[in-house]
């Protein structure tokens, strides 16, 4: 293990050259830029033996590597906001064929108008497409990440793809201490690539992809891809312990901070998770009783675990980076249907907070407490809540 | 051309499985059955969506087949050529990716331009029927002037596709405008040419493009045994010129010595039939062909 400062875009390029990728193909968008530029100058300089696709669009770049893997080589590329809309056809295709890709994600919003700056409507949006779904609060486990996705998503029960979600410019471009495995070190965790467990395109073995399948089959095809996202979540803690005995850094789907308690959880995906952290700290010594959820895993949900936290507390402030126009934020109804079989359930309130890169300051995470006390009392209080926002009559 | 193959140099052994799905008489199909046997069954074939892809159903059980998706053939088949030469197995197989003319020219002309650029080396293959045949015949990049299809009718005002005659998507010109290593066109009427062109493609380093005019009868309303027929047709009449472009020199093929009447083409054909009592347009046809085979012989 080294000790180096890197950003989390860096961090990104580490885990591809650390998991011995053997085919990139991507295509430039900020924020992911610098990602793909570390791992062409690695490439280049002969310290990562991989091939690099420079495709001429997003969509191009996920065709890419669904057929580099199945033609049994390991694959990444990274994108962003606009370029993964452009790639949304292709994500279902990738995930239909089954195929073990990663790609890491720097978070940020999608124009119009045009901003470059973080949310999670980007990945957000495209939560349904059959991928795993991380999301990270700092450079540290954008490595760890994408290198246990590997182990993940090439496991024979599992086939899938998985994104790896970081928030653009507060995580892809700030630069902080971490611990980067050595190459032994990842070697020993992560097996070398090899194809072998899953279908190939193979003269020597001719097999036919991605036929038409007629309607009597194609609920068991649906059914057989959901299931094995659902089953993930097994795979997903299996491996996380591995790389905790290796490594001796814990994850789990989620992240718990002193919740056990807690009349009001608060629960959100990426860096905004470690800003309410350190306002649970202030609160906590105010004696309130608080914590926060953190969701390591969106896809599959965590039913589990989000019901074992919530089940106590009295209030949960569910802090969505993202809206679904018309409606809630999206990480909202997740949570409340899991909730929904409960006989008692916890009063749920929704925030919609750093849209196209606001700042999520510890003050909006205060405010978004202060509602959420209010409804603690019994106060009537907004389902839906923009506190960053201003409103206008 | 190098050595050229002759009828009886052609292998009995069929890469194509009876029981496709095509109409009676599809161009296309026929296409692909001699191409399967130029390769041979050392070969990926990746399928841009399209009437292959439908009918290819399982028809080829002897070659590895991925149906992609309608525009990303060429982006497909570059993950696969350099997932091979990372692993060592580049020389192993010919690389194929076959697509229609809407996959071609139209939706998959980035992902096509894009991999070609990038110098893969793999041979495309388009099979032009001039319009949307798989979603029932509308109207592409490479509709004729003239032609009616189901998104240009003939109507009372409007009669078939009305762009300006040149300005047809050529993209056999366009692949040559990348500096391709090798371009050809061909067309189903001389299936020995068409092997031979992808004989010399699969010799080629690099990216090779293979333009086939391929009839289409349910959506030109022609006779299923006129197929074969209207494929030589409109190579003599000039509509359709056979060449092969290589190291910037253009040979031909077929060239007719006495060019046919385009009427002779288009009688044949349904989705020309308004057109054949309008003296003033197939003047304009005539002028036309005429204009562009001087000008593909400069």
């Amino acid at each position: 293990m080294t000790e180096e400062f890197f950003t989390g875009n860096r961090a990104a390029a580490e885990a591809a050259k650390l998991s011995r990728t053997q085919v990139v193909a991507a295509y430039p968008i900020t924020p992911q830029t610098s990602a793909v530029e570390y791992i062409s100058q690695f490439i280049n300089n002969g310290e990562m033996k991989a091939n690099m696709i420079r495709v001429e669009s997003e969509h191009s770049a996920m065709s890419a590597c669904v057929g580099a893997s199945l033609a049994g080589a390991r694959t990444f590329t990274a994108s962003s906001s606009q370029g993964l809309q452009l790639m949304s056809e292709v994500l279902y295709f990738a995930s239909g064929m089954r195929v073990p890709t990663v790609m890491g994600i720097a978070n940020r919003t999608l124009s119009m108008p045009v901003n470059i700056w973080a949310d999670h409507q980007d990945s957000m949006v495209n939560r349904d497409s059959g991928w795993i779904q991380f999301y990270c609060a700092n450079a540290q486990e954008v490595l760890d990440n994408i290198i246990q996705a590997y182990k993940i998503c090439e496991n024979e029960k599992v086939l899938l793809p998985a994104m790896v979600c970081y928030d653009g410019f507060i995580i892809s471009h700030v630069a902080e201490r971490m611990d980067v495995l050595t190459q032994e070190q990842a070697d020993m965790f992560l097996p070398e690539p090899n194809g072998s467990n899953r279908p190939l395109l193979d003269p020597k073995e001719p097999l036919q992809f991605g036929e038409v399948v007629y309607p009597d089959w194609y609920p068991d095809f649906e059914y057989k891809k959901h299931k094995a996202l659902l089953e993930s979540r097994e795979t997903i803690l299996e491996v996380a312990r591995e790389y905790n005995e290796l490594f001796d850094r814990s994850y789990g789907l989620v992240e718990n901070y002193l919740t056990e308690d807690a009349d009001i959880v608060f629960m959100g995906l990426g860096s905004l998770t470690s800003t309410t952290h350190w306002v649970v700290n202030e609160l906590r010594e105010k004696r309130e009783k608080v914590g926060v959820l953190k969701l390591r895993v969106y896809r599959p949900f965590p039913d589990k675990e989000v019901i074992e936290t919530c089940r106590n507390a009295k209030v949960v402030a569910i802090i969505d980076r993202d809206i679904g126009y018309g409606t809630t934020g999206m990480l909202y109804p997740d949570v409340t249907r899991a909730l929904y079989p409960l006989d008692e359930r916890p009063k749920c309130l929704n925030f919609i907070v750093g849209l196209g890169g606001k700042d999520v300051t510890p003050e909006t995470i205060m405010n978004i407490y202060k509602i959420s006390e209010r409804a603690l009392k019994g106060e009537e209080v907004d389902t839906v809540n923009w506190p960053d926002a201003r409103i206008y009559d | 051309m190098t050595k050229k193959t002759k009828i009886k140099d052609l292998t009995d052994e069929e890469f194509l499985h009876y029981g496709s799905l095509s109409c009676a008489g599809c161009g296309a199909i026929l296409a692909f059955r001699h191409v399967l046997k130029a390769l041979g069954e050392n070969t990926i074939v990746i399928n841009s969506t399209g009437c292959m892809a439908v009918v290819m159903q399982m028809a080829v059980p002897k070659i590895p087949y991925f149906h992609v998706l309608f525009e990303n053939g060429p982006a497909v088949m570059s993950g696969v050529e350099q997932a091979l030469d990372i692993l060592g197995k580049r020389d192993d197989a010919n690389l194929l990716v076959v697509a229609g003319d809407g996959g071609t020219a139209d939706i998959g002309m980035g992902s096509l331009s894009g991999a070609v650029e990038r110098g893969h080396d793999f041979i495309y293959l388009c099979y032009d029927n001039e319009s949307y045949m798989n979603t029932g015949g509308q109207r592409s990049g490479t509709t004729p002037f003239g032609a009616a299809t189901s998104t240009t009718p003939v109507g009372s005002v409007i009669k078939g596709e009305n762009r300006p005659m040149e300005m047809r998507k050529d993209v056999p010109e366009i692949m040559i405008a990348h500096n391709t290593p090798y371009v050809a066109t061909a067309s189903i009427g001389y299936p020995l040419d068409l092997i031979d062109k992808v004989k010399k493609a699969a010799t080629i380093r690099g990216p090779s493009y293979i333009h086939v005019f391929s009839s289409c009868p349910a959506g030109w309303r022609s006779e299923p045994k006129d197929s074969v027929k209207l494929a030589k047709l409109a190579v003599q009449t000039g509509f359709i010129v056979l060449f092969e472009h290589e190291d910037g020199k253009r040979t031909f093929q077929h060239l007719p010595k006495k060019r046919k009447p385009v009427k002779d083409y288009l009688e044949l054909q349904g989705r020309f039939q308004h057109l054949l009592e309008d003296r003033e347009t197939i003047e304009k046809m005539e002028e036309f062909v005429e204009k562009r085979l001087e000008w593909i012989q400069r």
